[in-house]
């Protein structure tokens, strides 16, 4: 009987430390390199990053890949006039911009894939009937190569199919990306559990840098 | 001795059996449109109008405005069928957002769709028979 108390108190604590350990993982392809340092030579894992991007947003204004290093960011692909499942991912984004509204080091950037009628102004109007106004959620219009080339990089499938509801096959994947532009985790956008679950890797991925 | 629980519950079945009989035949129609338009409008309409009807924002209207669904009885097929490019006050709210033709669903599913919106989130329309649905679909203006 004594020694249950005890017992409890060191499961407590394995389970704590469990989770202040936790880290995500970091998707991805990956490549060994290996330099010198100080005479050794070091092997060094280069991990698959966002490249370089700059497109136009909801407020004509050009953004880049600069805009978002010094912040972790949910990034999606989606059309304005989808009636598939972008209405249920633009909800479940809000939900995760409202947990982190105001936090500088938390951003969303959804490209529209329909890159011929979602101008700036359509995303605009969009945004504004989503309740969505600032510039933490950034809705971005491309050229087509450049949108469904970045979606390549992010893992994200999508194509331009007449037979597909809204002309435009698409997944809904909500993917999350680090302060180094690397993927470090990929959540279905229309599904609750693991929207909430993208929320808490949010929360293990900010403490990364605190 | 008879266990008293399964009197009681045979008792039961008996008014449930009774019940229903005296139901109109048009409460049973009803009830047979709803549980079908419920899993159509889970994969037509609850992306958008989401699972309980309260919309999405000021981008797709919520489907709890009972007054503007009574008032627009005679229009919800076309809604359902054509889509809509007007703008709508719902809910003391202005709506402009196209909605999406649904030109493959049959008069028949539209009832159901129909019967199950008409009577859920707060609406009581009753049965919208598929009789409604097709007179209704021939009077239709289709606003661009
Ligand atoms: C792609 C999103 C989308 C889908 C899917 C959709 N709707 Fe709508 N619905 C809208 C929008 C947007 C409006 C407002 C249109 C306007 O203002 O011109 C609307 C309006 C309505 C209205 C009238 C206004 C109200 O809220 O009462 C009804 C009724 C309606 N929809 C029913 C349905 C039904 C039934 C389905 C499934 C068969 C459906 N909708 C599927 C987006 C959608």
């Amino acid at each position: 009987m004594k020694g249950y108390p005890a017992l409890l108190i060191v499961m407590l604590f394995l389970i704590a430390c469990g989770q202040s350990n936790k880290k995500l993982p970091i998707l991805g392809e990956r490549e060994p390199t290996t330099k010198e340092i100080d005479g050794k030579m070091v092997t060094d894992t280069i991990y698959q990053t966002i490249p370089p991007f700059s497109f136009i947003n909801q407020d004509s204004v050009i953004i880049n890949n600069k805009d978002f290093d010094n912040s972790i960011y949910v990034a999606d692909f989606f059309f304005t006039s989808c009636p598939s499942i972008c209405p249920i991912m633009s909800k479940n984004l809000l939900k995760v911009l409202n947990k982190y509204k105001g936090n500088k080091e938390v951003k969303i950037l959804s490209h529209s894939i329909d890159t011929k009628y979602d101008t700036p102004w359509v995303l605009k109007k969009y945004a504004t009937k989503l309740g969505v106004n600032g510039d933490q959620w950034q809705f971005v219009h491309g050229s087509q190569e450049s949108i469904y080339g970045i979606a390549d990089k992010y893992m994200v499938y999508a194509k331009e199919n007449s037979s597909a509801p809204g002309g435009f096959e698409h997944q809904g994947w909500l993917i999350l990306i680090d302060k180094d532009k690397r993927i470090r985790g990929a959540y279905d956008g229309t599904n609750d559990e693991q929207v909430s679950q993208l929320m808490d890797d949010m929360d293990i991925l900010l403490k990364e840098y605190h | 001795m008879r266990n008293p629980l399964i009197s009681i519950l045979f008792v039961c079945a008996v008014i449930l059996v009774l019940a229903n009989a005296c139901q109109g035949e048009e409460e049973i129609k009803k009830a047979q449109f709803f549980a079908n338009g419920k899993s159509l409008y889970t994969s037509n309409c609850e992306n958008c109008h989401s699972q309980n009807g309260e919309g999405l924002s000021d981008l797709y209207p919520p489907l709890t405005d009972t007054s503007f669904l009574r008032g627009h009885r005679n229009q919800l097929a076309c809604f359902v069928k054509y889509g809509i490019g007007q703008q709508l006050t719902v809910d003391n709210r202005k709506f402009d957002t196209k909605m999406p033709a649904n030109s493959n669903l049959t008069d028949q599913e539209i009832a159901y769709i129909l019967t199950y919106i008409g009577n859920s989130f707060g609406n009581e329309l009753g049965l919208i028979s598929t009789e409604e649905v097709s007179t209704s679909l021939k009077n239709c203006e289709i606003v661009e």
